[in-house]
């Protein structure tokens, strides 16, 4: 299996000789931060590149096709164009607040994505307690969304960003549940460590019937935490303009734009670490020679394919369902999802204590 | 353990700040080149609120219903709880029967308190 802790380590070797002890883990760390916002800024633009192209084949349509081939740089004009548009200056607002929102926001979803296991070797913030580290930081996100309806002094972005509080904090209830159900059956709560837990099988099929049921509610809260359709009611465009971002203009737009693109690469991400085994190749007990042509194909391809496999899924839900009243989302998390998620961990309990999983 | 720490640095705090430090940078990078580049005109109409084109009417900053708050206490109840769950998930092999009986009482108090709330009809958007 390909180790990518070599080319750090190489990395590492070859600035200790050259600098001293503390300026060498300074030059990491900023090499650390470089690495990261190129990775989230080409991600982000890749997946709007991805999403208009799928929806356009779920409509029958070409999509972007014009500006490089097939349309690649599409998104890149995009960004530069909503960079040279102008940060329009607003009366009545709270300006502190409302600066202050885009922060939150993409912060957040930063220290969610260095959470995330690249590849072997390839993790960047490895806590023993990871994963909850992972639904921590993600939470700070809907305070941003808040502060920008608040602070913008209109009456759409208040009502957008009121329906997104109430939506993801209640769907963080089943996405926390159905991580406790996987981390009963990892015995961890370290990413490094849970994705090792499934070096012989993935967890989807190690836990069979409750890991099914805790993926398919990840799933479904996981599209409601990003504010995604059919649970996009925050910024439902045909009676809220466009929800709690109304007001904002230019890049200060795009910093949202970007990070719900990316909160949808983190939640198909979390997804496939707790359920897909993160970036472990597909291995079957017993098929030797299965799992070692399986570990040819590089670790981090393996984790993108995953991530992107699982944002068709999502972004299919977008296309297919008819967005939510507000009654019926909270319906369906107070009396579905929560009531299902508590047994399925009760469910996952039975099944480790009696020993029926593989 | 396959995983390796990046670098060598076994510091997570560090890496976290790392990774707060570069979320800071992006968005205050990006709103510099965007203030240096961006054009700037100057039109009282443009400051107003963005809603139907008349000019607004009434308090911005209205009041709102009040089941949006009843879902935020509902919500940091059932929050806080699972909280609780998780160290008992990571240990529950080691743990055992006494772990597992004393986990069965906290979660029954749990399911009692949306029983609660179901029956009481807190679960209602009216």
């Amino acid at each position: 299996m390909q180790d990518f802790s070599i080319i750090t380590d190489a990395i590492h070797s070859f600035l200790l000789t050259y600098l001293p002890g503390w300026l060498t883990v300074t030059v990491e760390c900023v090499l650390i931060g470089v690495g990261l916002l190129l990775v989230y800024a080409l991600l982000a633009l890749f997946y709007i590149y991805y999403e208009r192209k799928v929806c356009a084949a779920f409509q029958c349509r070409l999509g972007p096709n014009r500006v490089g081939p097939w349309g690649l740089l599409q998104s890149f004009a995009d960004m530069f164009k909503i960079l040279i548009k102008e940060l329009i200056q607003l009366n009545n607002i709270d300006k502190f607040l409302f600066a202050l929102a885009p922060y939150l926001v993409i912060i957040a979803s930063m220290l969610a994505f260095a959470v995330l296991p690249w590849g072997n070797g390839l993790q960047i913030i490895d806590f023993n307690i990871g994963i909850f580290f992972l639904i921590a930081v993600s939470s700070i996100g809907v305070l941003g969304i808040l502060l920008a309806g608040w602070s913008s002094n209109n009456k759409f972005t208040l009502i957008g960003a009121l329906r997104s509080g109430a939506q993801m904090v209640s769907y963080e209830l089943s996405v926390g549940l159905s991580v406790i159900t996987m981390v009963c059956l990892a015995g961890t709560m370290s990413v490094g460590g849970i994705v090792d837990e499934q070096s012989d099988l993935w967890f989807i099929f190690k836990g069979h019937v409750p890991a099914i049921i805790a993926f398919i509610i990840y799933m479904i809260a996981g599209t409601a935490e990003c504010n995604r359709g059919p649970f996009d009611l925050p910024e439902a465009e045909s009676e809220l303009t466009a929800g709690y971002h109304t007001e904002y203009s230019g890049i200060h737009f795009g910093f949202f734009y970007l990070a719900e693109y990316l909160n949808l690469f983190i939640v198909s991400g979390v997804a496939s670490l707790l359920f897909l085994g993160g970036w472990m190749p597909l291995h079957i007990p017993g098929w030797e020679a299965f799992n070692h042509i399986m570990d040819f194909i590089p670790s981090v391809i393996w984790f993108l394919g995953k991530a992107f496999l699982l944002s068709f899924v999502i972004i299919w839900f977008k296309w297919t369902f008819p967005r939510l009243r507000i009654d019926q989302m909270l319906l369906l998390e107070w009396k579905y999802l929560l009531p299902i998620g508590l047994f399925n961990l009760a469910l996952m309990t039975c099944v480790i204590v009696f020993g029926w999983h593989f | 353990m396959i995983t390796l720490d990046i670098f060598g640095i076994t510091n997570n705090g560090l890496l976290a700040v790392t990774a707060l430090l570069t979320g800071f940078a992006l968005v205050a990078l990006a709103m510099w080149i965007a203030g240096l580049i961006s054009p700037r005109s100057f039109n009282p109409q443009k400051g107003e609120a963005y809603e139907c084109g008349i000019p607004t009417r009434g308090e911005s900053m209205s009041q709102f219903k009040v089941g949006y708050y009843l879902f935020a206490i509902l919500f940091l109840m059932f929050d806080v709880e699972t909280v609780f769950l998780y160290p008992w998930a990571v240990r529950m092999r080691e743990l055992g029967v006494q772990g597992l009986i004393s986990i069965a009482v906290f979660f029954g108090v749990l399911v009692l308190g949306l029983i609660y709330a179901w029956r009481k009809g807190a679960l209602e958007w009216k």
